[in-house]
C-alpha cells in the first residue's frame, strides 16, 4: 500500500542532552555483534554511554548538580 | 431515585473504610443511606491535610473508580454529595495553591526535577541504602492506593487535549495499560509485586492503613483529572511523576533485589526505569509542548501541577522517613503477614 507508515523514512529525534528518540520496535546491534530489541512504542537510545541499561536510556545523562 | 440509569446497584467494590473524624463519618453515613451529608461548617473547620478531610475527599473520588460495597452507584452523580466534594476540593486546592513552592516558568520547574544529585535524601534513596523488608512492604501498601489504579486518574485528561498532546498522552497511557497485553498492565505488575511482598492484592485493602499524606497524593490526581479546568495542572503533575520515576525506580528495584523481595517486585521497578525514561521524553516534548502550543495561557497551571506534586510527595516522604528513622510503622494500622516472612 503506498504511503503506508512503513514506507516513510523513520524519523529520529536528537537532543543536545538526552537520548535519541526513535519509533519502536527497534533492534540495536552492539559492538560485539549482539542484537538487542525493544518493542516500546517509542524507544530512548542512550547517547551519553552512562546508562546501566545500555543501549537504552535510564536517565543517567542528567546533571548531578544544577547549573547556576 | 429518578436519576438512576439502571436499577440501584450495590457496587462490588471494597467495604467502606473506618471513618477518621466527623466529616468522613458523615460522608459514609450518607453513602450508606443512614444520615445526611456533612454540613458546610464541618468541612470548613477540618484540618485540610488531616486524616478526616483527606479520607472524606478520597471517598467522594472513589465513587468514580470502583465505588464501595453496598453503596449505590448512583451516588457518583448525587448533587448533594457533589456539593460536599466541591467544598472539600475548595479547601484542598486553596491550601495547595498557598503552600506549594512556585516556579515562574514551566522550564524552571522542570529544570529542578531534571537534576539528579548524587547525595539525594528521598524515600527511594533511603530504601535503596538501608530499607528493610518491612519498610518495603509498608511503602507498597501506601502506594497501592494509586498503583492498583495506575494511570486511571490521568486517563480523564484525554478528551481535554488535542493533536500532539493527545496522541502523546494516549501513547503513554497505552503503555501504562500494557500496550494491549493484559499481563503487562502496570496495575497488574504492581499486584504481582504485592504478592511477592506477602501483601493482599484486593483493591482497597490498605485504605485503612494508608496515612493522610498518602491519601493526599492520590486525591491530587483525582482532583486534577476530574476537572477540565485543571488540565494544565494534570499534565504538569503527570510530567513530574514520569520525570522523577525512572531514577527512583532504579533505586527501588535495587532495594527489592537487596532484600530478596522477589522477581515480580524487582520487575515492577525495573520496568519503570526504562518505560519512564521514554515517558518523560514524550510527556515533556509532546504533551506539555503540544498543550502549550495550543493553549499557552495554561503555562502557570502546568508549573503549578509540577510544583504541587513535589509538595505532596515531600509531605509523604516526611511521614515515611520520620516514622522509619524512629523505628515506627508509617501506617495507621499494622500490616498482617499474608505469608510467613523472616525479619
Amino acid at each position: 500500500m503506498p504511503n503506508s507508515p512503513s514506507d516513510e523514512p523513520r524519523r529520529i529525534k536528537v537532543q543536545r542532552q538526552g537520548p535519541l528518540l526513535v519509533e519502536g520496535p527497534v533492534e540495536v546491534e552492539l559492538e560485539d555483534g549482539t542484537i538487542v530489541t525493544s518493542d516500546r512504542f517509542r524507544v530512548a537510545v542512550c547517547t551519553c554511554r552512562r546508562s546501566r541499561r545500555y543501549p537504552w536510556c535510564d536517565t543517567s545523562h542528567r546533571d548531578r548538580a544544577k547549573d547556576r | 431515585m429518578a436519576h438512576d440509569l439502571r436499577p440501584a446497584h450495590g457496587g462490588e467494590g471494597p467495604p467502606l473504610p473506618t471513618a477518621r473524624g466527623h466529616v468522613s463519618a458523615a460522608v459514609e453515613e450518607y453513602l450508606r443511606g443512614t444520615g445526611p451529608p456533612p454540613r458546610q461548617q464541618d468541612v470548613v473547620g477540618t484540618a485540610v491535610y488531616g486524616d478526616d478531610l483527606q479520607l472524606a475527599l478520597y471517598l467522594c473520588y472513589e465513587l468514580h473508580y470502583r465505588g464501595f460495597a453496598g453503596v449505590s452507584e448512583a451516588h457518583e452523580w448525587d448533587p448533594d454529595l457533589l456539593r460536599v466534594r466541591a467544598a472539600l476540593e475548595h479547601r484542598f486546592l486553596t491550601a495547595l495553591r498557598a503552600d506549594a513552592p512556585t516556579h515562574d516558568s514551566v522550564e524552571d520547574a522542570l529544570a529542578d526535577l531534571l537534576v539528579e544529585p548524587v547525595d539525594g535524601t528521598g524515600v527511594s534513596h533511603y530504601l535503596c541504602a538501608e530499607g528493610e523488608l518491612w519498610q518495603l512492604r509498608e511503602y507498597a501498601a501506601q502506594r497501592s492506593l494509586y498503583h492498583l489504579k495506575e494511570a486511571d486518574p490521568h486517563a480523564w485528561v484525554l478528551p481535554r487535549l488535542w493533536g500532539r498532546a493527545k496522541s502523546g498522552m494516549a501513547a503513554v497511557e497505552f503503555d501504562e495499560y500494557g500496550g494491549g497485553r493484559p499481563e503487562r498492565v502496570h496495575a497488574r505488575l504492581f499486584a504481582d509485586l504485592m504478592t511477592d511482598l506477602g501483601l493482599d492484592t484486593t483493591y482497597g485493602r490498605y485504605l485503612d492503613a494508608a496515612s493522610a499524606q498518602a491519601l493526599a497524593t492520590v486525591n491530587l490526581m483525582s482532583l486534577l483529572g476530574l476537572h477540565r479546568a485543571l488540565r494544565g495542572a494534570l499534565v504538569g503533575h503527570f510530567a513530574a511523576v514520569e520525570i522523577t520515576s525512572s531514577p527512583a525506580s532504579r533505586r527501588l528495584a535495587e532495594a527489592m533485589r537487596r532484600t530478596g523481595a522477589g522477581p515480580a517486585a524487582e520487575h515492577f521497578y525495573d520496568e519503570h526505569v526504562e518505560a519512564d525514561a521514554v515517558h518523560e521524553q514524550v510527556v515533556r516534548h509532546d504533551v506539555i509542548g503540544g498543550l502549550l502550543a495550543e493553549e499557552p495561557h495554561l503555562a502557570p497551571d502546568v508549573a503549578f501541577g509540577i510544583d504541587v506534586t513535589g509538595h505532596l510527595e515531600d509531605r509523604l516522604a516526611d511521614r515515611l522517613l520520620g516514622a522509619w528513622r524512629a523505628g515506627r510503622s508509617s501506617l495507621r494500622t499494622p500490616l498482617r503477614s499474608e505469608m510467613p516472612l523472616t525479619f
